[in-house]
């Protein structure tokens, strides 16, 4: 073929250039939105709570990505020390994703229950304090600063347009459900509970709960945390099985 | 006629200050009803930086008649050539900070705004967009007036370009710092700075392809097919990736669209080809104008040039799935990511081939010209960094690399050794030749430069490679009971020595770039060189050439 046609005209050399780096993108991304066996049939995953979310979006702030991983590989030692591998299912909600790529610190996919809230707190303030060669920052502020939710129902509104199923009753109670959920035995605390089930509800800061107390960012972080990789029932999963389809 | 051409400059003039009006207005609306105080400081920048655009224009009136004798339009060029040098001392004493900090943390002084997620963002945005996007703007409209012999098209609109690229700089590293990422890796700007990239980046396509239609060479030079490929591919990777919906018009906030599976896989395509065509294409558009320019040598083969060129592009935009391997995301996409990643090589070498052996003829340069071994060694480096990513593509050996530092130190010998060389290569060409000098302020400072990155380049790959394998040797290991044997913790802890020597050659290299620095500042300044001697007759500004009308390389 004769070469030139592409070197005399700029705007057929771009055209060109353009389709022939479109195939590979289009080959590799769209069957994922219409294969339904990419995302497993599981039993559990909802969307995070309110103050879940709230605390995902302070990991994200923080830029915890660059340290850590949210996704076990079928690997036999990586199973043995986090747990079952990551499914896809598991972060189906995740806008964005936070599989990360590198492992200065272990990976968090199923850290919640794996810890109590008083080391995650003691953690957080001091990493050295709970493990002496940590290289982890100190995240001190967490504690000390009130956690800004003013917005969280325009958030979850925003998460429910890019397909996450927030229902309006979720939305319209997204700001009663942040306190709910550092306010155990609790009227609305059971509302909580019932609308998203395996929420876990106290004060995960540490400090004393009560009527007048407002949550802190630590409290929405270590509430992340402590339900990250916690909802799917992995003894009605089997990875042979109806799940695939 | 002139008049007629006045008329539409004067009209240039007039866009370019609407242009400024419509933009101020929206930087105080932001400035003015930002939700959150990230958004109303990053209004008030973009207001304040229009207000400097309007007045500059105000105070340059058109006058067309003068500007056409002057030829090339290298003023663009030139800001984006300081550009490139100032953001690259910014972006590596950033790196080195934070090397610091993960083998002392208590670096990190507990604060939001110095901790290592925060600041490491600002470290890679600053070495790949602000020091390797200047390095690709300056080089980009630099090669494309000499060769297709043609003035840059539009007026306003390079000066546009070049400043409102340093603005998303800015706007991005500036957001990191106060905790406005998108979180997703080279692609952390949130929508409003996407979007303000998004313009900038069309007005780049529309000035390097109207130049390309202005020229008077019969063929467009292959250096600017690998820069059409960078410009339109970015374009293309940046939009779909970065669809988001903000929380609110006014909120720095936003969501991706894409979820977990989908949202990793169009992530790796992205940050796979970020690599593929802004860290390579785009800078192998330099090498294919600066080493024949340099070693005034033909480039090596033309066919060469043309299966370089379309097998690369072709093959890169599949490898995004080697990021995922033995993840949730299917297996028929890792597989396929592998077998184009491992394809990919047979490219990568052919075009290190031609640009290595441009060299025919001219080995002794080598010898003798620091800035022809800059050139030559980043596509030596080029040529390792695209074997050992084939190699690390391969599932077997990505299970042991993933998640380590070895792919850390596979990214630095790309960045450091092929991208940092040859943008240094292509500075030390730049700087005499744009501001008309007779030759560097030193050569020999040059040379100082070469070994210093030489020395801290090594140390930095060596002790990541140690450290890589080390740990993720570790993490695999079981005991004789079949147990694991290391913790956790037991596997950071064996990574403080390379650390440490990694952030050491990490000082050397910062401190080669500050050399850099003063060479290029002692140069722009006019100040007698202290070497002509030494320095080959290349180094002179083409003008300053005895005999020599400058020619395009082809």
């Amino acid at each position: 073929m004769n070469h030139a046609i592409f070197e005399k005209n700029s705007l057929i050399l771009l055209i060109a250039a353009l389709l022939v780096v479109s195939i590979g993108g289009i080959v590799e991304i769209a069957p994922l939105f219409m294969v339904q066996s990419t995302i497993e049939k599981v039993q559990g995953m909802r969307p995070y709570s309110p103050l879940e979310l709230a605390g995902r979006d302070i990991y994200i702030r923080e830029g915890c990505y660059n340290c850590h991983s949210q996704m076990i590989r079928s690997l036999r030692d990586e199973v043995e020390r986090y747990g079952h591998y990551s499914l896809a299912a598991e972060s189906m909600y995740d806008h964005p994703f936070q599989w990360g790529s590198k492992r200065t610190g272990p990976d968090l996919a199923r850290v919640g229950g794996k810890y109590s809230d008083a080391w995650h707190v003691e953690h957080m303030r001091d990493p050295r304090s709970v493990v002496p060669t940590s290289i982890m920052p100190g995240y001190p502020f967490l504690e000390k600063r009130q956690l800004d939710y003013n917005d969280i129902a325009q958030r979850m509104t925003a998460m429910k347009d890019v397909g996450v199923p927030y229902t309006d009753e979720m939305i319209a109670n997204a700001a009663k459900d942040v306190v709910a959920q550092i306010s155990p035995d609790t009227s609305s605390a059971k509302e909580l509970v019932q609308r998203y089930p395996k929420a876990q509800v106290r004060k995960f800061d540490g400090q004393p709960g009560g009527d007048e107390v407002k949550p802190s960012e630590l409290d929405a972080v270590v509430a992340y945390l402590q339900m990250l990789g916690t909802l799917v029932d992995f003894t009605k999963f089997d990875a042979s099985g109806p799940n695939l389809r | 006629m002139a008049d007629t051409a006045d008329e539409w400059s004067g009209l240039g003039d007039m866009l370019a200050l609407a242009s400024a009006a419509a933009f101020a207005t929206i930087g105080l609306i932001l400035a003015l009803g930002g939700h959150d105080p990230a958004i109303r400081i990053h209004g008030l920048m973009l207001l304040v930086a229009c207000g400097l655009a309007a007045v500059y224009i105000l105070s340059h009136p058109t006058n067309l008649r003068a500007e056409k004798a002057t030829g090339y339009f290298d003023g663009p060029v030139r800001v984006a050539t300081i550009a490139c040098v100032f953001w690259g001392v910014v972006g590596f004493l950033a790196g080195d900070f934070i090397a610091w900090q993960l083998a002392f943390p208590a670096l990190n002084f507990d604060l939001p705004w110095l901790n290592f997620g925060r600041l490491r963002p600002v470290h890679t945005s600053a070495v790949i967009f602000a020091f390797g996007g200047n390095a690709l703007l300056a080089t980009s409209l630099y090669v494309v007036q000499r060769t297709s012999r043609a003035r840059l098209a539009g007026k306003w609109l390079p000066w546009f370009v070049v400043w409102g690229y340093q603005l998303f700089i800015v706007l991005a590293a500036s957001g990191y710092v106060l905790g406005v990422t998108q979180a997703k890796e080279y692609a952390e700007p949130e929508w409003y700075v996407d979007l303000w990239l998004t313009i900038v980046w069309v007005a780049y396509l529309l000035v390097f392809l109207g130049t390309l239609a202005k020229r008077e060479e019969p063929h467009i030079y292959v250096a600017n097919w690998f820069y059409l490929a960078f410009i339109v591919t970015v374009a293309m990777l940046h939009v779909v990736n970065n669809l988001a919906l903000p929380v609110s018009f006014l909120s720095s906030q936003s969501y991706p669209l894409f979820p977990g599976v989908q949202g990793a896989m169009t992530q790796w395509w992205y940050g796979h080809n970020a690599v593929g065509f802004f860290l390579t294409a785009g800078f192998l558009g330099i090498m294919y104008y600066f080493i024949p320019k340099r070693a005034e040598r033909p480039v090596y083969s033309y066919r060469l040039s043309i299966v370089h060129f379309w097998t690369l592009i072709f093959l890169y935009i599949w490898a995004g799935p080697h990021h995922l391997h033995y993840t949730a995301l299917p297996e028929w996409a890792q597989t396929l990511g592998m077998t184009f990643s491992i394809m990919l090589w047979m490219p990568s070498w052919g075009g290190m081939i031609n640009g290595l052996m441009t060299l025919s003829g001219a080995w002794d340069r080598l010898r003798t010209d620091p800035v022809i071994r800059l050139l030559v060694v980043s596509v030596a480096f080029y040529g390792m960094s695209t074997f050992e990513g084939p190699l690390m593509s391969i599932k077997a050996v990505n299970s042991l690399s993933h998640y380590t530092d070895w792919t850390v130190g596979h990214v630095h010998s790309g960045a450091l050794g092929w991208v940092g060389m040859v943008s240094f290569g292509a500075i030390y060409c730049l700087v005499p030749w744009l501001w008309k000098r007779e030759g560097l302020y030193s050569i020999r400072l040059v040379e100082w430069h070469f070994w210093l990155a030489m020395i801290g380049l090594v140390l930095y790959i060596s002790s990541m490679w140690v450290a890589g394998i080390t740990q993720g040797l570790m993490w695999r290991a079981y005991d004789n009971l079949g147990f694991l044997k290391y913790s956790f913790i037991e596997t950071v802890e064996a990574l403080h020595w390379p650390y440490v020597i990694r952030a050491t050659g990490g000082v050397l290299f910062v401190l080669g770039a500050l050399i850099m620095a003063y060479n290029v500042w002692r140069t722009i300044r006019g100040d007698q060189p202290v070497d002509i001697k030494e320095q080959p007759g290349v180094a002179a500004a083409p003008e300053l050439r005895p005999g020599v009308i400058a020619v395009p390389a082809e």
